[in-house]
């Protein structure tokens, strides 16, 4: 009896373990989508990067249960997962894996065009052809060789986020207008004895975003162009870049400690340092509004009025083209093999009216023509203004070359501001990369 | 790694234990015997092999294949490089200074806690009052996560941060430093910080080894007329032996593999320039940030090789008599 137990049980065990493993192995296949839309039940699962609780997070489950409602056979699952874990990690494996989700953030530039490579994403050219020409230029950048990819949701162009009170308090009248008067304004804070400049270097990106500047300044934009589609930094504007940033570091604009300071957590970051009025200035994307609010706290219904924008300014003599702006932005792609209903979500995501509600939640701005009314904060549409008046939009130079000439870009800028790397060691490392 | 193997070596040998003698004897029992031993062998082992092959000869053979390819984690892997992700790898100035900080670590986390930890554990073994109350307050670090304490010394160490009052308010205003930002300094913060998160796991490793020295050893020295000191030097360290040795095989391991509170305390400007990374944080800085999976793979392999030796080298020729019999078990 108890032998026989004994081998029950291992055989119990055995039976369990190859369970598992059949568990492990098998994959749930979903049947082909086929016929008209919405005939079928489908069940789109959505993969979006506002993971933290908050008013983004909140409008995705509003659009998605309305869509729902519009259209009963779509269901749709959302995961919000943290950005950096969903973009380096959970997207990229999960579109090895075969089974990725069928709509999922997207940032353009670079990365798609290895996803489209790859033949991860669905081509929506001809079905987005309406939402393309409403978005306007910056649908381009889900575009890979002119087939549309993804489509952007939130767009917009950066600039310096400064504290009037603090530039009247020290006799500065207008925002600089040049690089010149970028810097008379940081001696005039400086003698006050007020931190010009906060940078967040400790997160790489806020920090190579100057030198981003510098290129965009220093480089003619058919330069750019060719340098997004061709990897090719051999024109001189791009040592220059860092030539003109060594100098501007060279005055000393930054809060003490800069190195390690990060952007955006706490009140010692570089956003939180603009938030409590210890920082005059800092150079920020749009959604900086968002987050220097949730730093203030309660502090921030007296700080908001202080708070304005004025774009990158222009340096004089500098061959690149003084109107244009660095920028960047958000979208959303459709896996190659997702049901149809996934464009149709995507079309619903970016058409007018959702669009307006996004705009009235105030974390960025949107893209869809017809939205605009929905911001209700003055400094955001004048950030709208400057986008739309820009010549030509750079997107972020790590996004627009891609993770691996991106980062190691990032890591020699840094190496700038840390005083230990030259303007040709930055260029050097990106063609280095560019081969790795 | 080892502890997997570890475990399996534990299931082998409580399986091949005797069974009970039972009432009927005879050759056909004898082979029942024989004939479920084995069945318990491989009821017993056979899910922690699988697991074990699944979870971690199976990773680690996709590992050393990837790492021989230029890839970049779209699409599967085609471009066939051979060595050269290892080349570059030891090329790369910044991943010395990773392998440099994973040295300063190992060696680092030895020469102080091993002292320190014997101290307090010896201390701690005697008998006063409260006693059990500070063997609970050492050990409070180790059981915190790992990125709790993170987050909770990048709050202390910030510049005009807690660390830096207490010292102002001390009149000690002078060695206010960028702890976390001053490059040369952060790895030996970090140092800190580590010594403080494990020191404890040392300290109760020590008491669990102490409480095992018989008494007697000591009452009879004593008798015999000797110190305190004496009797620690010559009989209670000596026969701690095997527990520091075993210490110091984990420390060491674990200071190589070291990731999370470096990755969460340092700003990762601070890692990219060599300042404050580890092999891990460098594999993934460049596996998933750069988005060279190939190259991360190879990172990954160099990491595993590097433990591994160093945990066979000092299995060979300094845990040799400790665990004599426990790996190689005899079958009965």
């Amino acid at each position: 009896m108890a032998r026989s137990r004994r081998v029950r049980t291992a055989m119990a065990l055995m039976a369990t373990t190859t369970l598992l493993l059949l568990g492990a192995c098998t994959k749930g296949s979903e049947a082909p989508a086929e016929g008209q839309l919405y005939a079928n039940p489908v069940t789109l699962t959505w993969w979006h990067n506002a993971s933290d609780e908050g008013p983004g997070k909140t409008f995705w489950q509003k659009v998605a249960t309305d869509f729902h409602t519009a259209h009963p056979t779509v269901t749709i699952q959302i995961e919000a997962i943290e950005t950096n874990q969903l973009q380096r990690t959970r997207i990229p494996a999960a579109l090895l894996s075969n089974d990725p989700p069928d709509i999922f953030q997207a940032w353009g530039g670079g990365e798609i065009v290895d996803q489209v490579e790859a033949g991860y994403l669905k081509d929506i050219t001809d079905q987005t052809k309406t939402e393309a020409t409403n978005i306007g230029s910056s649908a381009a950048i889900w575009q890979v060789q002119g087939r549309q990819y993804g489509l952007p949701f939130r767009m917009g162009i950066e600039g310096f986020w400064y504290n009037k009170k603090l530039f009247s308090d020290a006799g500065i009248t207008a925002p600089p207008t040049t690089l010149d008067e970028l810097k008379q304004a940081v001696d005039k804070l400086k003698a006050k004895n007020v931190i010009p400049i906060s940078v967040g270097a400790g997160d790489k990106w806020p920090a190579a975003h100057y030198w981003y500047n510098f290129a965009l300044r220093a480089c003619s934009v058919d330069t750019l162009k060719k340098a997004t589609l061709e990897k090719v930094f051999d024109d001189p504007c791009f040592v220059k870049a860092g030539s003109d940033l060594k100098d501007f570091i060279g005055i000393q604009p930054f809060q003490p400690n800069f190195i390690a300071t990060v952007s955006q957590q706490g009140a010692g970051s570089s956003a939180g340092l603009v938030a409590t009025g210890k920082a005059a200035m800092e150079l920020m994307g749009d959604w900086n509004l968002g987050v220097m609010q949730t730093l203030a706290g309660d502090s921030w219904t007296a700080m908001k009025p202080n708070i304005g924008w004025f774009p990158f300014p222009a340096i004089s003599g500098a061959p690149g083209d003084p109107k244009a702006a660095l920028g960047g932005g958000d979208g959303f792609a459709c896996a190659k093999n997702a049901p149809a209903e996934c464009v149709e979500f995507l079309k619903y995501i970016v058409s007018p009216a959702v669009q307006k509600d996004y705009a009235a939640i105030n974390v960025g701005l949107p893209v869809a023509k017809g939205a605009e009314t929905g911001i209700s904060e003055p400094v955001l549409q004048s950030i709208l203004k400057a986008t739309n008046e820009a010549s030509y939009v750079q997107l972020w130079l790590d996004t627009a070359y891609g993770s691996t000439v991106g980062t190691a870009m990032n890591d020699g800028i840094v190496a700038i501001f840390a005083g230990s790397g030259t303007a040709e060691k930055v260029v050097d490392d990106m063609k280095a990369a560019a081969k790795k | 790694m080892s502890r997997t193997s570890e475990s399996v070596g534990l299931a082998d040998r409580a399986s091949a234990r005797p069974a009970r003698p039972r009432p009927t004897g005879g050759q056909s029992t004898r082979a029942a015997r024989t004939r479920r031993k084995w069945y318990e062998i491989i009821g017993l082992t056979t899910p922690a092999l699988v697991v074990y092959t699944m979870f971690v000869l199976v990773p680690m053979g996709f590992a050393l294949y990837y790492s021989l390819f230029r890839w970049r984690g779209a699409g599967p892997p085609t471009e066939f490089v051979g060595l050269r992700n290892y080349r570059l790898a030891f090329e790369d100035p910044i991943f010395r200074d990773a392998l440099w900080n994973n040295i300063i670590i190992v060696v680092g986390s030895l020469l102080v806690q091993v002292p320190l930890a014997i101290g307090i554990a010896l201390v701690l073994n005697r008998r006063f009052r409260g006693r059990a109350f500070f063997r609970l307050l050492v050990l409070v670090p180790f059981v915190l996560a790992e990125v709790a304490v993170g987050i909770m010394w990048r709050l202390i160490l910030a510049s005009d941060g807690s660390a830096d009052t207490l010292l102002r308010a001390l009149g000690l205003g002078g060695l206010v430093r960028g702890w976390l930002s001053d490059l040369p300094l952060i790895i030996w913060t970090l140092l800190f910080i580590l010594t403080w998160k494990y020191i404890g796991f040392a300290i109760i490793l020590f008491l669990a080894g102490l409480s095992n020295v018989p008494h007697e050893l000591s009452e009879a020295a004593a008798i015999d007329g000797a110190s305190w000191w004496q009797i620690q030097r010559h009989i209670t360290l000596p026969l701690l032996g095997p527990t520091i040795r075993i210490w110091i095989f984990l420390s060491m391991i674990g200071s190589l593999q070291q990731f999370d509170i470096i990755w969460v305390v340092a700003a990762p400007s601070t890692r990219s320039l060599g300042a404050a990374n580890t092999m891990a944080t460098y594999m993934v800085d460049n596996g998933f940030f750069a988005r060279l999976w190939g190259y991360g793979n190879s990172v990954a392999v160099i990491l595993f090789g590097i433990s591994f030796v160093a945990a066979l080298l000092f299995q060979r020729f300094v845990l040799r008599r400790d665990i004599e019999g426990a790996l190689t078990g005899r079958a009965n």
